[in-house]
This record gives C-alpha cells, structure tokens and sequence, in this order.
C-alpha cells in the first residue's frame, strides 16, 4: 500500500477528484427523493416481541439451524450455522428464547415462505461472550477471514454474496483496484449516505482492514455528487490515509458493482466473470463496517441501517434495526398506517421487490422500506406494444438491446435471446423505467433468464448421464476384450498342456517336478491367504484387502492349475498301467477337495452378503463356479466307478467318451445352470436395486449440490456395472438354455412356445364348433367332433408339456 | 391488506408514455405544414384533417372488428401520425378519395392486418403513398406552383372534385429538373429550380422539417442515427456525380432541400418499428435509404424515391439489425449475426 499524493485533480461537478474518472454507457435520473429520509439522523428501531430470523438471508445455500424451540438464547449467539463454502452463520441479534424453528413469510418477491428462526426477546440485551481480535494485524488473514465469515457477514448493498468469499485470494494474486461502493445511486435511499455523514470513521477503519486483507495498489471510494454531506464527512475522515474519495455523477445505475468498476477503473468485468479476474474487488461500506465490528469488537453481523421512507411513513428516516425486526414494527415505529400505504417496498424502488406481507422480517440485505402510497407509486398504466422506439437500448447500461431482448424473451426464443446476450442483463430496470409503452421488460428477462438457468441445468445432466454412459460403455467393451483376451489365453494354455501331457506320456516323466510345483503353489496361495486376514483384521484400507484378495485369487487358480496338471499327469501317466480302481480313488480324492472348496465359497459368500460387502456377488458366482467343478467331477467319478469293473479299456472308454456329454450329465448341468441362474437372478436384483438407490442419492445430492458427488458416482458406476455384468452372466446362461431345448427337441424355444399356443387355439376352435353341433343337434356330427377335439387335446397337452419340459430342463423358469 | 404487487422497476418516467411521443412527432410537423400551406394554399391543411378524420375511423372499425379496446389503442396517437404523415406527401391538388383509399389502405392493410401498432414491417404511410402513386399517377404528382397558392373556396372545391386540377397543377424543383437534365441553358433558366438553396419554396418547406427534425432530436423523440444516416447517403452519393457532370446531376445541396428529402430523413425514415433498431443498424439503413433516394431521382422512373427508398430498407432492417448489435458490457466482441 503506497500512499498517493494526487498530483493533479480532475473536476467532477464542483468536486475536484485525485484521479479522472470513466462513464459507462446509458444510465437514467428518476427522481431522486432522497430527501425525504434525510432529515433525521440514526435512530435507533425499537425492539419488536419477536424476531425473525430467515435461514437464507443471503446469496448461496441457507444455514442450518443449530437451535430449537425452547433454547434460550443470548444476543450474538451463534444460532444456524453456514452449509457449505457459499453460505453464512446467523446470530441472534437480542438475547430470548427460541419459540419457534419454522415456515414463516420472508423477503421474497413472490410472497415464499420459508424455514426461519423465531426468538422472542426478554428485553435484556445479554451479550453472549465476544472475542475481539485487539491485534488484528498480527492475524494470518485466513483467521481474519475466517473470523468475518464466523460472522455472518453478507455484502450490504442489496446482493448479500458472502463477504469472506470475496476476501479469499488465490495464491499469488495481486489486486490492482479495492473498488469500495458507497454510491447508493437508487432513489429513496439513504441508508449508506447517513451511515457516511455519521460513522465516516468507522467505515475508514473497515476499509483499512479490507486493504490489511487484499493489499491493493490502489483504494478507491466512489460516492455520488448529490451527497455533499457524506462526502465531506468521508473526506476528513480518509485525510492521510491511502485511499481516493472519488465523486461520481448522479446517475442510476452508477452503483451497480459492475457499473462501478468500469466508472472508476475503466476495467469491464468479463461477461459470467467475477472482477477480481480483472484485478479488482468491490465492497459495500456498510459490509467494511461490518467487518470492522466483527474483527475490533468480536460483533457478528446482528443489525443493519435500514432507510425507512416513502410518504406513508410520517416519520421517515434511518433507523439502525435488528435483522429480523417484521416490516410492520417499523411501519408502527415511524408511522405509517396501513390504509396509506398502496405499495410496500423491500430495497430501492428500481430493484428492490414489492412485499405481500408486512409480517416479513429485515434481513442483512434489506437496505430500504418503501412505503408509498397509491399517489406517491401508482399502479402501473397498462402494457403498450413496443414500437421499438430503441429508449430503453439507449439507456441500457450493459449496452445490449432490450427491445430485441423483449421479442426474444416474449416468444421464449431462448436461443436466440442468449445471442443477444440476455444473461448480460443486470436486470437495473432502466429500461422499463423509459419505456414510454410501460411495457414491464425486466419481468419479462428475469423469466427468460429463468428459462435459461433451468434449460442449461438440465443440459449438465444430461451431459453427465451420457458422460456416465459412454464411460461405462467403454468399461464394457474393454472388460468383453479382456475376457476374450483371457479365454483365448487359457485354450492356448489348455492345448499346450495337452501337448505336454502327450510329451511326458513317458510314466512319471516330470510328476516330481508338478508335484512340486503344485506344493510350492498351494503354500505361497496359504501365505497369501494369511496375509489378507491380516490385512482384514487390522482393518487395512480397502484398496488393499482388494488387491490382497486379487492376489490370493491369482494363486489359489494357478495351484488349483498345478494340482489338476498333477492329477492329469497322474492320470495320464498311470492310464495305461494303472487300475480303474485308482482312477475312482483319485476321483474321489478330487470330488471332497471340490465339494469341501465349494462349501468354503458359499462360506465365505454368505458371511460376504451378510455384511453386504462389495463383492458378494461375486464370490456368489465364484462358488457357483466351484459347484459346477464339484458335479462335473462328481459325474467322472460315477462314470468310472461305472466304468471300473471293466477294467483298463473301460476306464480309457470314459475317458474318451468324456467329450460327449452322457444323458444324465446333461440333466446335472442343466440342474446346475438352473441353480446358477438363479444365484444370477438374486445377484442381479440384488446389485441392481442397490444401483437404483445409489443412483437416487447421487440425484438428490445433485440437486442439493452436495459434495461428494464424485464418489457417488463411482459407487453408482460400480454397482451399474455390478448388476450388468450379473444381468450379463445370466443372459448367457438363458441363451446356452435355448440353445440345449433346441438341440433337444430340435425346435427352438419359439417355436415350441408357438406351438403350445397353436394347439390351444385349435382345442378352443374345435371347442366353439362342438357348441355350435350341439345346437344344431346332429348326434352324429357331435361325435365326430368330440373325437376330434379330443385328438387335439391331446396334442396340445403334448406340446404344452415338451415346452414346459424344455423350461424345467433348462431352468429357464420364471420366478 | 392488499399492496400492489409488482415487480421492479416500481417508478417510470413521468409523462412518458406511446401517446406523447407521437404527440411530438405531430408538434414537429406544424413547421413543415404551415409552409406548405403558405406556399400551396389549405390545399394540404384539408388533407391532413380529412386524413385524421379517416385513420381514426377505419383504426377504430378494425380494432371493433378484432375485438380490443378502441379507446386504449386509439389514444396511442400512432394512427393520427400515419394520417398527418401521408396526409402531407400527397399534393394539394388531391381529391377527396385519393386520401381515403390510401389513408384507409395504410391503416387497415399496412398496419392493423399485420397485428397493429409495433408489428408492421413496412412504413403505413409510405405504403399508402407507393400505392396511390403507382395506382394515380396523374393526381399524385399534381403539385402547384410555389406563390401561387388557390384560395381557401377554390382548395375546398378541389378537394371535393367539383373543378378540374389541371388549370392550378405546375411541375416541382425535382420535376423540371429530371426534365431538363443535361441542357444547361434551361436548367439556369427555369425560375423554379433557382431558390435560395434549391428548388424555389421547395428549399423552405425542407427547411421547415429540418426545424421539425431538429425538435424531435432535442426532444429525445429520435436520436440523431437515421436522419444524419439518410442526409450523408443523399450528399455523399450526389457530390461525386454532381462533380464529375453537374449539368447531368443535381448539386448536393440541391437534393438535401428538395422534395422529401428533410421530411423523410426526419419523420419517415425514423418510424421505428419499421427501421433497424440498434445505432449502427440505424446509421446504415439511414445511409442506404440516403443512397437509395439519390438512385432512383437520378436514374429511375419517379422524379422523388423516399417512399421507395424506406420500403425498400424496411425489407432489409431485419438483416441489418441482424449484423449490427453492439458490443455488450463484458464482452471482447459484438456477436455480429453469426450465432453460437
């Protein structure tokens, strides 16, 4: 912060300036009127029976209330508590008691109401405990910021964007311009000219605070030329220190945050930007006095200068009023009767909203209370065609064209409205101000504006949906690749190893060397077994016992692998020498190792599902898997204990019969795959429930616009992916299904579907002509008949039992 | 308790409304009527009042017929000025119908048919005055020499046809000069092409709507776009040629003062439901009606274009506006019709 000494002065009106200023383009002079709440200084609004208290009385989420009814609390209590990084505490601003947390009217243009904080006041004024920051400039400003956002404090102007957002600088970031707005370029109010002509001290101090935490090159203070008063007030008090008082001419909207900037920088805000992109931050000087409380006396933001005029108020003027004071208290307090007020005013009368109700409550943003009579604001005349006379584009102070605007916005084409820059528009009501067609335009942009927020929240999730889509598809694909990759790697292996057990035909060839090999395996499997329990049991991180388990996996199949070579060499070694008695024997040996692993899978499968880990599903699947081991080894083991008594060329006839499947093997698999299937099915259901539950957090916490919206997502991706591979799995097996009835009965399942009902509709056919013999009385006929459709009967009763049949076979039942 | 419930902005500019800017539209034209009726008698005070009479009328009729409030719409004052505009373009000369088919045809076919005030695309009165034109040649170039204004009784018998036109008929400054283009003795000869600063009166009665115009500017009724627009295309199309042959080409101070030249840059040129709306647009549509004029008084068929000049720009205003929006607040660029 370098002091400046103005070299040279630049005359604004009668005013000389340290610096020139700019102009923006368009602007309007109403009526001032701002005289009228001039006249008296600051008072003091008394206390209403009760307070209410909004949760959302700033720009961004609502705070969440942290008290309930019957609490008593003290005054500046913290009372809700700010959610989320765009949001703000709210402190009770008298000590009482809390009667009620709950639906009540608030300041909103459409009469809403919403969740607030009700206190009723004991009257006491006990100050809850304080901690002023004494030394504040040896705080870190992070603690400084930290400590105005503690307070609840929302810009004063009429935005009410949380204050500490704008005071979180980026690392490196330096800001060119601190732009303090103390122009109050609406008419009617005064709120921030009377806080200027009085409390000029403390807003210096505030601004010295604001330069503690931005450190600008430059300071500048921009105050209109019809507030003489405030001017010299603000003057004196910035004497000597480095910040420009720089008087702007009156003109609506010069007050504007981005109509400011440009006045006293030059500098345009970027269109959807922020200003400190361009180097720049703005604060009202009723927020610098807010922060200035906040650090030097420990205040939260608990009450605001509110300008109350308006010829219905008989005494109008400022009055420094607790933030949920009802709109009628001050009605009462300065005197305006109910039958004398046509319109009721929350804000300036350019941007600020009409009120329903006068049960609303003042907030941090309520700046002004207009209470007009019909004379005073009359209704307005009725809406005109535009003649697109092109006043209101001259005025416009983002110089875009309303009158093209209003026909875009009018027939909602939105397109083309956004290409005329509606989201541009700062909806000052300039325009509709000059209109000489009284045509109301900011409504009309506001509801397009409206539209177009709507339009482009519902394209974001739809480019999510199919972000999450394509993604998944990917997944997919890959994972089929994979899978492919992997079988293809396995008949590699398989035909190697049938080549190898040719090769070492030679008895007990390289047995040794398997055995081994499979011993080896099976231990490091055991080790790694161990370790993941472990890992379990210490309570690990996820990722590992996954990886653990992946790997255990990995070895568990590659000594399942040694151990079956072992066998096959056994086998292979022993066929032509051995007995088939030791072929049952070592079948047998391989069925209890087959069954006793499945047993272990479902184990672990069911304890899995219990606690609804992740991978239950698939441990499902993994058993099912060892199940199908189990019975086909069983079926081995029948089909050489069949075999045994034959001898040698018995058992080698199995052995070479395997390949085709025998009836009664058959039957087991389709047993087995109705089994499996329905294991699917469940998994199935299962996960896709699962998914539809996470997939409906994930929407709620999108329109709640949480946080961990990213790990949502995964879990839902994860669960999607889950049921389709179950979903997956289970259409192969219905396929393979279709496959066997049509490989049995030589007839696909359609086929046999649309015969069954062929047949039934020929049984009714028939039916309906026996009726009709049966009036007609033809004995003979009727006999005929009769046998004729019990021929058909009986067909169709076959063909409904070869479906029925081909569907239990196969267990494609449905359940 | 019910508070009027409104949204923002809740004052508007006093007495800013439809109705007064068309009043001032009708302020301005006093100077230009009261010149041409002292340079061409009542001829052309009787046509405005019979044209007022008839707007009224025939707006009235269309908006029974299309079931709005004929009061609201007819205090918009935008009929009357559609009345008085044309009212001043057709001769003194004319009879009675000439001002009620084409005062009848602008109010009822130009604008109501195409949904009223605010959605017309072309200029009422001009398309009025193009169909009397092409439609009575003869009766909508009858003017009458300057100075020799017939009296109140004869431009009441004139309206009412009773006595033929021709004896008071004599040719205007555009007139004789088409005639005698490119013969030099009589271009200096002839009186009427000789005034202060153009055409005889012709120089005054653009005068006078310049006056007019100059009110409307002050007034904050137009902004300065189209008329200076229209002025600069007519001047800065003519010097060249003027320079290059000025036997064959009127001077351009000659074409800024005659005919319709003020009148038109001002009052018709500048309707602003039919013109282009944003300031450049304004500037480039005044320029080529400018251009336009010159072209058609130079090389076409009728010895004056205005009316021809802004029907054939209110075609392309759309386009133009298309092309011209401004530059926003925030904004590196204009969008200049290319879309996102």
């Amino acid at each position: 912060m370098n002091a400046r000494i103005p070299s040279t002065t630049v005359p604004v009106g009668q005013y000389q300036n340290p610096r020139p200023i700019h102009d923006f383009h368009g602007g309007i002079h109403p009526p001032q009127n701002k005289h009228q709440s001039t006249g008296r200084p600051i008072r003091r609004a008394p206390l209403p029976e009760q307070l209410v208290l909004p949760l959302n009385m700033h720009l961004g989420a609502p705070a969440k209330a942290i008290v309930s009814a019957g609490d008593r609390v003290l005054k500046g209590q913290k009372i809700a508590e700010g959610n989320g990084a765009v949001s703000l505490p709210i402190h009770a601003p008298t000590s009482g008691t809390v009667v009620a947390v709950g639906e009540r009217p608030i300041q909103h243009p459409s009469g809403l109401h919403a969740p607030c904080i009700v206190i009723a006041p004991d009257g006491e004024e006990t100050w809850a405990e304080l901690h002023p920051l004494e030394h504040w400039r040896d705080c870190a400003p992070s603690v400084l910021v930290a400590r105005i956002r503690e307070a609840g404090i929302a810009g004063m102007g009429g935005a009410g964007f949380p204050a500490a957002v704008k005071l979180n600088l980026r690392d490196g970031q330096q800001i060119e311009e601190l732009v303090i707005n103390a122009v109050e370029c609406e008419p009617y109010i005064t709120a921030d000219d009377m806080l200027m002509r009085e409390r000029a001290e403390q807003i210096v101090a505030g601004i010295e605070k604001l330069q503690f935490l931005l450190r600008p090159k430059a300071t500048l203070v921009g105050i209109e030329d019809n507030k003489p008063e405030a001017i010299k007030a603000m003057r004196a008090a910035a004497e000597g220190k480095p910040m420009d008082i720089l008087v702007v001419p009156t003109k609506y909207p010069s007050g504007g945050e981005k109509q400011l900037i440009e006045l006293l920088t030059g500098k345009e805000v970027p269109s959807g930007g922020i200003p400190a992109q361009v180097g720049v931050v703005c604060h009202n000087i009723g927020t610098a006095v807010a922060i200035h409380r906040a650090l030097e006396f420990g205040e939260p933001l608990i009450s605001r200068i509110t300008t109350l005029t308006g010829d219905a108020f008989t005494e109008p003027g400022n009055v420094e009023v607790l933030l949920g004071t009802p709109v009628q208290s001050l009605l009462d307090y300065a005197g305006a009767s109910a039958e004398r007020i046509g319109r009721l005013i929350m804000g300036g009368p350019m941007m600020g909203f009409a009120i329903h109700t006068p049960s609303v409550p003042v907030v941090k943003t309520s700046n002004c209370i207009i209470a007009a009579s019909a004379a005073e604001l009359p209704a307005p005349p009725p809406e005109q065609p535009c003649i697109r006379c092109g006043s209101c584009a001259e005025v416009c102070p983002a110089n875009l064209l309303p009158q093209q605007l209003y026909w875009y916005s009018k027939t909602e084409d939105l397109e083309r409205a956004q290409q005329y820059n509606l989201m541009d528009c700062i909806e000052c009501g300039a325009c509709a101000y000059v209109c000489p067609s009284n045509i109301p335009l900011v409504q009309y942009y506001r509801h397009a504006k409206g539209e177009v927020r709507h339009q482009v929240a519902e394209q974001q999730k739809a480019d999510k949906a199919r972000e999450r889509f394509e993604a998944r598809k990917a997944r997919l694909e890959k994972e089929a690749a994979e899978k492919e990759a992997r079988r293809k790697a396995r008949l590699q292996a398989s035909k190697q190893k049938a080549s190898g057990a040719n090769a070492a035909a030679a008895p007990g060839a390289d047995l040794a060397a398997l055995k081994k090999a499979s011993l080896e395996a099976s231990s490091a499997y055991k080790a790694a077994v161990k370790a993941l329990k472990a890992a379990e049991t210490d309570g690990a991180d996820p990722d590992t016992v996954a990886s653990l388990r992946a790997e255990a996996d990995n070895l568990k199949a590659k000594a399942d692998g040694a151990k079956a070579a072992v066998r096959e060499a056994k086998a292979g070694g022993a066929s032509s020498a051995d007995t088939g008695t030791d072929r049952v024997a070592e079948l047998k040996k391989a069925v209890g190792e087959a069954s006793s692993a499945y047993k272990a899978a479902v184990k672990e499968a069911k304890a899995a599902e219990e606690a609804g880990d992740d991978n239950a599903a698939e441990l499902r699947s993994r058993a099912d898997e060892l199940k199908a081991k189990a019975d086909d080894l069983k079926a081995q083991l029948r089909d050489a204990k069949a075999a045994a008594p034959a001898g040698t060329a018995a058992a080698s006839a199995t052995a070479a019969s395997k390949p085709e499947k025998s009836a009664e093997q058959a039957s087991y698999e389709a047993a087995d795959r109705a089994q499996k299937m329905k294991a699917l099915k469940t998994a199935f259901n299962m996960a896709n429930k699962q998914w539809k539950e996470a997939n409906a957090a994930l929407e709620r916490a999108e329109r709640d616009g949480a946080e961990d919206i990213e790990t949502l997502k995964k879990k839902v991706d994860k669960l999607r992916f889950k049921a389709d591979k179950a979903k997956e799995a289970l259409n192969v097996l219905v396929e393979e299904a279709k496959k066997n009835i049509e490989a049995a009965s030589g007839s696909d399942l359609k086929t046999l579907k649309l015969e069954a009902g062929r047949a039934e509709a020929a049984v009714r056919a028939k039916e309906k002509e026996l009726e009709d013999a049966k009036r007609s009385g033809d004995q003979e006929k009727i006999d005929v008949i009769y046998r004729e459709r019990d021929a058909l009967r009986r067909e169709a009763a076959t063909a409904a039992s070869a479906l029925q049949s081909a569907i239990d076979d196969q267990g494609l039942k449905e359940d | 308790m019910a508070f009027i419930t409104v949204t923002s902005p809740h004052p508007s500019q006093p007495g800013n409304h439809t109705g007064a800017f068309m009043r001032q539209v009708l302020y301005a034209t006093l100077p230009g009527l009261a010149v041409l009726t002292w340079l061409f008698g009542f001829g052309t005070l009787i046509n405005v009042a019979w044209a007022i009479l008839v707007a009224l009328a025939s707006e009235a009729l269309v908006l029974k017929a299309r079931g709005r409030d004929i009061r609201f719409y007819l205090a918009d004052y935008s009929a009357v000025v559609t009345a008085v505009l044309l009212a001043l373009a057709i001769p003194p000369t004319a009879p009675w119908w000439l001002t009620l088919v084409g005062v009848s045809f602008s109010i009822v076919v130009a604008k109501q048919i195409y949904g009223g005030l605010g959605m017309n695309p072309f200029n009422p009165a001009m398309v009025g005055y193009v169909l009397l034109l092409i439609s009575f040649p003869v009766e909508m170039t009858r003017w009458i020499a300057p100075y020799e204004a017939p009296s109140l009784m004869e431009s009441v018998r004139l309206f009412l046809g009773s006595i033929p036109a021709d004896g008071f008929a004599g040719a205007t400054p555009l007139d004789t000069f088409r005639t005698w283009a490119g013969d030099a003795e009589k271009l200096a000869s002839e009186a009427i092409l000789n005034g202060k600063l153009a055409g005889q009166g012709w120089d005054w009665v653009n005068l006078a709507f310049l006056v007019g115009g100059l009110y409307l500017l002050w007034r904050k009724i137009i902004t300065w776009h189209i008329p200076a627009g229209v002025l600069a295309g007519l001047a800065l199309t003519a010097t060249p040629f003027w320079l290059y042959d000025p036997v064959r080409y009127g001077t351009p101070l000659f074409h800024l003062f005659s005919g319709a030249a003020m009148m038109g840059a001002f009052f018709i040129a500048t309707d602003p439901v039919s013109a282009a709306t944003s300031r450049l647009g304004r500037l480039i549509y005044g320029f080529l009606i400018g251009v336009l004029v010159w072209v058609i008084r130079s090389h076409g068929g009728y010895p004056d274009a205005m009316a021809f000049a802004v029907l054939l720009m209110n075609l392309s205003a759309p386009m133009i506006d298309y092309y011209t929006q401004p530059r926003t607040y925030g904004h590196k660029a204009a969008h200049r019709g290319a879309s996102r």
